[in-house]
């Protein structure tokens, strides 16, 4: 872990790696996100420090990196989730479809519809159906029409794999379904109010190989209408399912590019360390 | 040797303190039994038709009833839960969703001092706002009197149960670019809305029975009120008229009123059980 590094290796890493332009970085035409020179503070503690990213559309990106190496906040911090931590600060900017998404004039819940997430740990309403469930998005922010919203019920289920499995039990409540449903449900309920992008925070790491699997297949599925960010602590995964692959660590991208040159030659050492399993 | 005399000391001592457990409990209890028993007893003989169909009726003429007192009871309770609902959980929405530590800290301080005035500080109160003023005793001052006492209550508890819902659920609303209102009244509020109403249902029960804050703001009346500006009739206080009267069918009354009005508060309790236990299993 972090903690266990010598202490001359980290003031090397902050002082070499952090502070230069990564000039290897790909770049794709029409990225998705612009992050530029981003920084996060959690009262007095910078979680992010200094990223520079672009983002690419209508594909996987995914993060890896040790605990507590800001993965999550970085993740927060593009759709303005971070902004429900009390006490937290931004530097830099977002661009989104042209726009920073931190310009004061910026309504953080009109993005978190163009920019849904998906959560670790599943969430499904307890007070709600499946179906239910899949729409409250569309219908908490207005949408009356029955036929929009029975064709969305339909449509999301089936993008996220899960129709065949729950259509005969649209009514029941989304908490019945096992684990993997319950992720697969989130997902549908993410996309029904069709974002751009997805943001996704670990969203296997609390399911079985076999769960793990469908979500991943999803994953793969999903990434032609979607762009996907995706974090995971899981090597396989991140090699498996994304197109480019970030590695942050202490807050800071290390590396950014394709993820089979991220897997098979990585250009930093701390990101051979940490794939190799020397540390995290 | 004396590892085991140790033993048996221990065992007495343990022995001991279950036996004075189990007395304490049967302590907690046997008031409850002890209620039923005297209520039932001297009360149900007198719990006819009559008694919820008749108006009072002067001492020695038969047939008498608490008509007026039931309804008048039930008049207040609404009118105070118009009151006390309202301003209590939007209260408790405040502290579980929206206030920083500070003002929180000195809106808890406030509610459990409130909590803990003596309920007829509160007859007082309204008697100088609203008794005095409009120079009449009235419906109106009674249930805002029982209003206030139902406020703090109900923040407090509503306050309780918002903060039970896991931060999960607000978090995936927001992330679906639902507003913060909406999110804490359909998602959140709705979540945990058994709790609110066993809140709401306790802070019933807990004024149901209150007479001192009725005393010189509802103040009592012997007919109907013909309009909520009026003194108006409520179980407690004819309770009360009736129990310090000389009268023996009026202490009759007065047990069958009590009765009524236990079984009334036993009731609302029972579904509070109902309801929590509902509540229970869906968080297990
Ligand atoms: N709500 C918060 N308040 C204060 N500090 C926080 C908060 N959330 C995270 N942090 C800090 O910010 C840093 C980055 O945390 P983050 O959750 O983004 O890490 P992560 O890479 O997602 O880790 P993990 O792999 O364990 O999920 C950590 O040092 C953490 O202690
Ligand atoms: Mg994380």
């Amino acid at each position: 872990m972090i903690e266990t590094l010598p202490a001359m290796q980290t003031t090397r890493v902050r002082t070499v790696d952090f502070m230069q332009p990564l000039t290897d970085q790909p770049q794709p035409d029409a990225p998705a996100f612009g992050v530029k020179n981003l920084s996060m503070w959690y009262g007095a503690k910078e979680a992010i420090k200094n990223v520079t990213i672009d983002v690419p559309a209508k594909r996987v990106t995914a993060i890896i990196g040790p605990s507590g190496c800001g993965k999550s906040t970085f993740l927060r911090c593009l759709n303005r989730m971070h902004e429900l931590v009390p006490r937290t600060r931004v530097e830099g900017e977002v661009l989104f479809a042209g726009q920073n998404l931190y310009s004061p004039d910026v309504d953080p819940a009109m993005i978190r519809r163009r920019i849904g997430m998906v959560f670790q740990k599943s969430n499904p309403f307890p007070t709600m159906s499946i179906a239910e469930n899949v729409l409250v998005g569309l219908k908490l922010n207005g949408v009356r029409d029955r036929n929009l919203l029975n064709e969305r019920l339909e449509k999301s289920l089936r993008m996220a794999a899960l129709w065949s499995e729950v259509k005969d039990d649209l009514r029941k409540p989304g908490i019945s379904l096992s684990g993997g449903q319950q992720q697969r449900l989130c997902i549908a309920r993410a996309i029904a109010i069709e974002p751009e992008v997805l943001l996704m925070d670990e969203p296997a790491s609390a399911l079985d190989p076999i769960a793990t699997m469908k979500i991943e297949e999803l994953i793969t599925e999903l990434k032609a209408n979607y762009t996907i960010v995706i974090v995971t602590h899981n090597m396989q995964q991140a090699s498996r399912c994304s197109d480019f692959t970030a590695f942050f660590y202490m807050g800071a991208l290390i590396e950014f590019a394709n993820t089979a040159k991220i897997f098979s030659n990585p250009t930093r050492r701390q990101t051979e360390d940490y794939i190799t399993g020397r540390f995290g | 040797m004396s590892g085991s005399a140790n033993h048996q000391f221990r065992k007495a001592k343990s022995l001991i303190a279950s036996l004075l457990c189990s007395v304490a409990a049967l302590l907690v209890i046997a008031p409850l039994g002890l209620i039923f028993f005297y209520l039932l007893r001297s009360g149900l003989s007198s719990l006819n038709v009559a008694f919820f169909t008749n108006l009072p009726r002067p001492v020695g003429e038969p047939g008498g009833g608490m008509a007026n007192a039931i309804v008048g009871s039930g008049e207040l309770l609404a009118l105070a839960s118009l009151i006390g609902v309202p301003v209590g959980v939007l209260g408790g929405v405040y502290l579980a969703e929206y206030g920083t530590a500070r003002v929180n800290a000195l809106l808890r301080f406030v509610a459990d001092v409130l909590n803990g005035v003596p309920s007829i500080i509160w007859g007082v109160v309204v008697y100088g706002l609203i008794v005095l003023p409009f120079k009449s005793f009235s419906a109106y001052a009674g249930s805002l009197a029982l209003g206030f006492m139902m406020i703090p209550l109900i923040m407090r508890t509503t306050e309780e149960v918002l903060l039970l819902v896991p931060g999960g659920y607000r978090e995936a609303a927001l992330a679906l670019g639902i507003s913060r209102w909406k999110t804490i009244v359909h998602i959140v509020m709705k979540t945990a809305s058994k709790g609110i109403v066993t809140g709401v249902l306790l802070a019933l029960a807990r004024i149901a029975g209150e007479t001192a804050p009725l005393l010189f703001t509802a103040f009592g009346n012997r007919f109907w009120n013909r309009s909520l500006a009026e003194p108006i009739a409520a179980l407690p206080l004819q309770i009360f008229t009736y129990a310090i009267s000389p009268y023996d069918d009026w202490h009759r009354q007065a047990w069958a009123g009590a009765l009524l009005l236990v079984a009334m508060i036993f009731l609302i309790n029972l579904l509070v059980r109902f309801l929590t236990r509902g509540r229970a299993a869906r968080v297990a």
